[in-house]
C-alpha cells in the first residue's frame, strides 16, 4: 500500500488548504453557528470559482476522485461550514449517475457553480430508518406529477433550490418497488418549509408539500426505482463526504484549552496524565477513521459503491466521536459546560457545542443500529434479522 | 495513493497462507503448549527464507520491506502459529544493522530474540521469546548486547508464548552509544509493527470463528445469528479490524520511507500522521483493542462452548490479550504517544501555554470566542528524533 498522495491530488489539497486559510474566517465561522445553518453560500461561491468544487462530484469530469475525499475532510478538520454543500454535491453525484442531460444542464451544473443548493427529502414523520415504508405519493396526471405528503429532517430546505424527494408511485407493489425519486425545484407552489430547532441550536426542517406539480422530467431514475437511487446516494454520502473526522477540531480546541488552563495541581490541565493519555486515543482514533474514510473513498476512486465501508467507517469515527466528548466534557468539569461567548467557557464553548452536537452523528446518514445491521447481513452473512 | 497489496504482496500472502494453514493452526498451536513453539514447524519455515527474508539482499536476507513483512506475519496470527516469526525477523534486521547477522540468523537455524523491555538490575525479564531464543538482544542504557546462552526457562504464562527472563551476565557488546540507542528503537517500532500485523491476523480469524459460529448454533428454534443483539456484537468489528489493518499498513509504509532517509511528521491537530514511530504505537493500540475485543466478542458468542478448551477461540482470545499487553499497559503507550503527538509533557510549575495554543484566546476572548478557524499545520517533526 502506499499512502502517498499522488501530485495532483497533493497540489489540490494544498490549493484547499490556502482557500480555507484565506476564506474561513471568523465571521464564517460564527455566522454558521449564529444561525444553525452549516451552509455559506458567498464561502461555497468563492470555493467553486477557485476550481475547488469540480472534483467535488463523484464519478464525475476527469479529476481525481480523491479530490472528494479531500475536499470535505479538509473542510471538515477546519470546522468549516460544509454540510450544506455536501448535500449538493451529494446530489450533483447522483444526478451524474443516474439523471438525464435535462438534469445535468438544469440542475448539475448550477450546483457546481456553489451558488445553489439541494437538500434531502428522504425521512417522514413516522419513517425515518424504515425509509421504504414512506408515504408521500406521487400520481401521474397526463405529463405531470402530482405530489402529496410531509418530509422531516429536511435540513438546509430553507436555503436550498432543489429537494430530492422519495415518493411512493405504486401503493400496490412491495415496498421497495413502489419508490420513484424525483428531483423538485422548492419554488413550486404547494411546498411550505418549517423549522425544526434543535437541542444543538443546528437547525433542520419540516417540509410540506401540498398538490405540489411537477413534469416527468424531473423524475430522477426510473418510474419504481427510487431503492436504486437512494442506494447510490446513501453509498455517497456514508464515509466519503465528511461526518468521519468531527473530532480533529475537537482534539485541537481541546489541546489549546488545556496549554492554558491551570490544573487543580498548579500545573496546566496538559499535564494531566489521564487527559494526554485520552487525547492520544483520540488522535488514534482520528487517524483509523482517516483511514476507513480514505478507503471508501479510494474504493470510489477505483469504480465501486463504498456502501458497506461507508458504514464501517461511519460507526467507528461516531462512535469514538461521542466517546472522547463525553471525556473532554467531564474533565473539563462545570466550565465544559459553558457555551459560546459564555465568560470562562472551556474551549471558547467549543467542548459544549460537540456535546451538545455529537449525539445526532449516531442518528443521522443512518442510525447505528441501521449501518449495524447493513454490516451484519451484507458483510458477514447473518440472517436478516428483522 | 494505493490501497491494494502489491502484486507480490499478493503472492506472498498466497504462499504463507498455504504455508501456515498445514504448518500452524488450532492443532499445531494446543500441541505446541504451554511453551508455544513447534520445532518441527520451525525448521519447515526455514526452508521458506521466511526468517532472513526481511534483511537487505547486500547482507545474504531476503530484501524484503517491512510492509512485506506484515503479510506474512498476518497470517501467521491468522493461524496462532507457534513460532517466533515477528521477533526472530526484526532481530535479525537489528543486528544486520549493526554487522551481526550470522547465517544462522539469516536461515533460522538459530532463533534470535528482542528484549522489548529495559533490563531490571541484571536481567531482562519477560522476553517475548526468551524461552526459545539461543540469542537476546536488549538496550542497558546506551549499550547493545548480545545475550546469548539460552533458551532460558520457559515462564507458564497466559498466552502459552515461549517467555522468559534472561540473566545479562557474560552479554557482550554489539554497540554502543547513540546510533545504537537509535537501532534498538527503530527495531522495537517494527516489533510494534509487526506485532500489530499478527494482532490483525488473529482478529481476522476470531471473527470468522464467531461468525461461523453463530451460523451454525441453533437456539429457540432458529441460528442465534439471526438474533439482532448477536448480530450487533459483531458488526462494530469488521470496521476495527480493517482499520487495525490499515493503520498497521500505514505504519510499515511509514517505516520503509523512514529507513529510506524520508522523515515523518506528527500533527495531531491536523490529524496528519506520517511519523515511523508514532504510527507504530497506534498501530499496537488498535490492533491490541481490536484483537481483544473480537475474541472477547466471539468468545462470548460462542455461549460456554466458548470457554471450553474443545473449542478454537479461547487460544485467540488468551493469545490476543498476552500480545496486547506484552510490551506496555496500552494507556501507558498512550501516554508515550502524547508525548510524540503533543510534546513532552510541560515541566510542572504555573500554568503557561503549550506550543501550539494561542496566547491571544485566552488572554482576549472575542466576544464569540468560537471563530477561530485551523490556522495550518503546527507539526512537530519527529523524523529527528525517532
Amino acid at each position: 500500500m502506499d499512502f502517498t498522495l499522488s501530485p495532483r491530488a497533493a497540489e489540490f489539497r494544498s490549493n484547499v488548504k490556502a482557500f480555507i486559510a484565506e476564506n474561513l474566517t471568523t465571521d464564517v465561522v460564527d455566522a454558521m453557528h449564529t444561525s444553525g445553518t452549516f451552509n455559506d453560500k458567498a464561502f461555497n461561491a468563492a470555493l467553486a470559482d477557485a476550481g475547488l468544487l469540480a472534483g467535488a462530484v463523484p464519478g464525475y469530469g476527469d479529476r481525481d476522485p480523491i479530490e472528494l475525499y479531500i475536499l470535505f475532510n479538509e473542510l471538515e478538520k477546519a470546522g468549516a461550514p460544509y454540510d450544506g454543500l455536501a448535500v449538493s454535491m451529494l446530489v450533483a453525484g447522483v444526478i451524474n449517475a443516474v439523471g438525464t442531460d435535462f438534469h445535468r444542464s438544469e440542475v448539475m451544473e448550477k450546483l457546481l457553480t456553489g451558488r445553489f443548493n439541494c437538500c434531502l427529502g428522504y425521512s417522514e414523520p413516522d419513517h425515518g430508518s424504515d425509509l421504504a415504508a414512506i408515504t408521500t405519493r406521487a400520481v401521474r396526471d397526463g405529463d405531470q406529477w402530482v405530489i402529496t405528503g410531509q418530509k422531516m429532517w429536511t435540513t438546509m430546505a430553507h436555503e436550498a433550490d432543489w429537494v430530492i424527494l422519495l415518493t411512493r408511485t405504486d401503493p400496490d407493489a412491495p415496498r421497495h418497488k413502489g419508490l420513484t425519486m424525483f428531483l423538485v425545484p422548492m419554488d413550486t407552489p404547494g411546498i411550505e418549509v418549517q423549522p425544526v430547532p434543535t437541542m444543538a441550536t443546528e437547525r433542520t426542517n419540516a417540509t410540506f408539500y401540498d398538490d405540489v406539480r411537477v413534469g416527468d422530467e424531473w423524475r430522477l431514475g426510473d418510474l419504481h426505482g427510487g431503492w436504486a437511487v437512494m442506494g447510490v446516494a446513501l453509498a455517497f454520502e456514508r464515509g466519503v463526504m465528511g461526518g468521519t473526522n468531527p473530532a480533529v477540531p475537537l482534539l485541537r480546541h481541546v489541546r489549546d484549552w488545556a496549554a492554558g488552563t491551570p490544573s487543580p495541581d498548579g500545573a496546566t490541565m496538559l499535564h494531566d496524565p489521564l487527559l494526554r493519555e485520552r487525547l492520544a486515543r483520540t488522535a488514534i482514533a482520528n487517524q483509523v477513521s482517516q483511514l476507513l474514510t480514505l478507503r471508501a473513498a479510494w474504493i470510489a476512486a477505483t469504480g465501486g459503491l463504498p456502501g458497506l465501508e461507508g458504514s464501517m467507517a461511519k460507526l467507528y469515527s461516531t462512535g469514538r466521536y461521542q466517546q472522547a466528548v463525553g471525556w473532554f466534557q467531564e474533565m473539563a468539569g462545570a466550565e465544559g459546560l459553558l457555551g459560546f461567548g459564555v465568560d470562562g467557557a472551556a474551549a471558547d464553548g467549543w467542548i459544549d457545542y460537540d456535546a451538545k452536537h455529537s449525539p445526532v452523528t449516531t442518528i443521522y446518514g443512518g442510525t447505528t443500529e441501521i449501518n449495524r445491521n447493513n454490516v451484519a447481513e451484507r458483510h458477514l452473512g447473518l440472517p436478516r434479522a428483522r | 495513493m494505493d490501497l491494494d497489496l502489491t502484486e507480490d504482496q499478493n503472492t506472498i500472502r498466497q504462499v504463507f497462507a498455504d504455508f501456515f494453514s498445514s504448518e500452524a493452526g488450532p492443532g499445531r498451536a494446543r500441541g505446541a503448549e504451554p511453551v508455544g513453539f513447534d520445532p518441527v514447524a520451525w525448521e519447515r519455515l526455514q526452508q521458506t527464507g521466511a526468517p532472513g527474508m526481511g534483511v537487505p539482499e547486500s547482507l545474504g536476507g531476503g530484501g524484503a520491506t517491512l510492509a512485506d513483512l506484515t503479510v506474512v506475519v498476518e497470517e501467521a496470527g491468522a493461524h496462532i502459529a507457534p513460532l517466533p516469526v515477528v521477533d526472530h525477523m526484526v532481530t535479525a534486521r537489528l543486528l544486520a544493522t549493526v554487522g551481526a547477522c550470522d547465517d544462522d540468523v539469516l536461515t533460522g537455524a538459530m532463533v534470535v530474540g528482542l528484549a522489548i523491555r529495559p533490563p531490571v538490575g541484571d536481567m531482562v525479564r519477560t522476553v517475548p521469546t526468551g524461552a526459545v531464543a539461543s540469542r537476546v538482544v536488549a538496550l542497558d542504557g546506551e549499550v547493545l548486547l548480545a545475550v546469548d546462552g539460552g533458551p532460558g526457562t520457559h515462564l507458564e504464562n497466559h498466552g502459552c508464548l515461549p517467555l522468559a527472563h534472561r540473566p545479562l551476565d557474560g552479554a557482550t557488546v554489539l554497540a554502543d552509544g547513540p546510533d545504537a540507542v537509535a537501532a534498538h528503537s527503530r527495531a522495537l517500532d517494527e516489533w510494534r509493527t509487526l506485532t500489530s500485523a499478527t494482532l490483525v491476523g488473529i482478529t481476522r480469524t476470531a471473527l470468522d470463528l464467531g461468525v461461523d459460529y453463530v451460523k451454525e448454533r441453533k437456539q429457540f428454534g432458529r441460528a442465534v445469528g439471526s438474533f439482532q443483539a448477536i448480530q450487533h456484537l459483531l458488526a462494530d468489528l469488521p470496521g476495527l479490524l480493517d482499520g487495525a489493518r490499515l493503520l498497521t499498513a500505514k505504519a510499515a509504509w511509514a517505516g520503509d520511507r523512514a529507513e529510506a532517509g524520508q522523515p515523518g511528521i506528527a500533527d495531531a491537530g491536523d490529524n496528519e500522521i506520517t511519523d515511523f514511530a508514532t504510527l507504530a504505537g497506534m498501530a499496537l493500540v488498535v490492533a491490541g483493542e481490536a484483537a481483544t475485543l473480537a475474541t472477547d466478542r466471539s468468545l462470548h458468542v460462542h455461549g460456554g462452548y466458548g470457554f471450553s478448551e474443545e473449542y478454537d477461540i479461547q487460544l485467540y482470545f488468551r493469545r490476543a490479550r498476552a500480545l496486547a499487553v506484552l510490551l506496555d499497559d496500552p494507556a501507558r503507550e498512550c501516554r508515550r504517544l502524547a508525548d510524540l503527538l503533543l510534546g513532552p509533557a510541560p515541566a510542572s510549575g504555573p500554568p503557561v501555554s503549550g506550543p501550539d495554543a494561542n496566547p491571544e484566546s485566552d488572554a482576549n476572548p472575542k466576544p464569540h470566542g468560537k471563530g477561530e478557524p485551523h490556522e495550518g499545520p503546527d507539526a512537530l517533526v519527529t523524523g529527528a528524533t525517532a
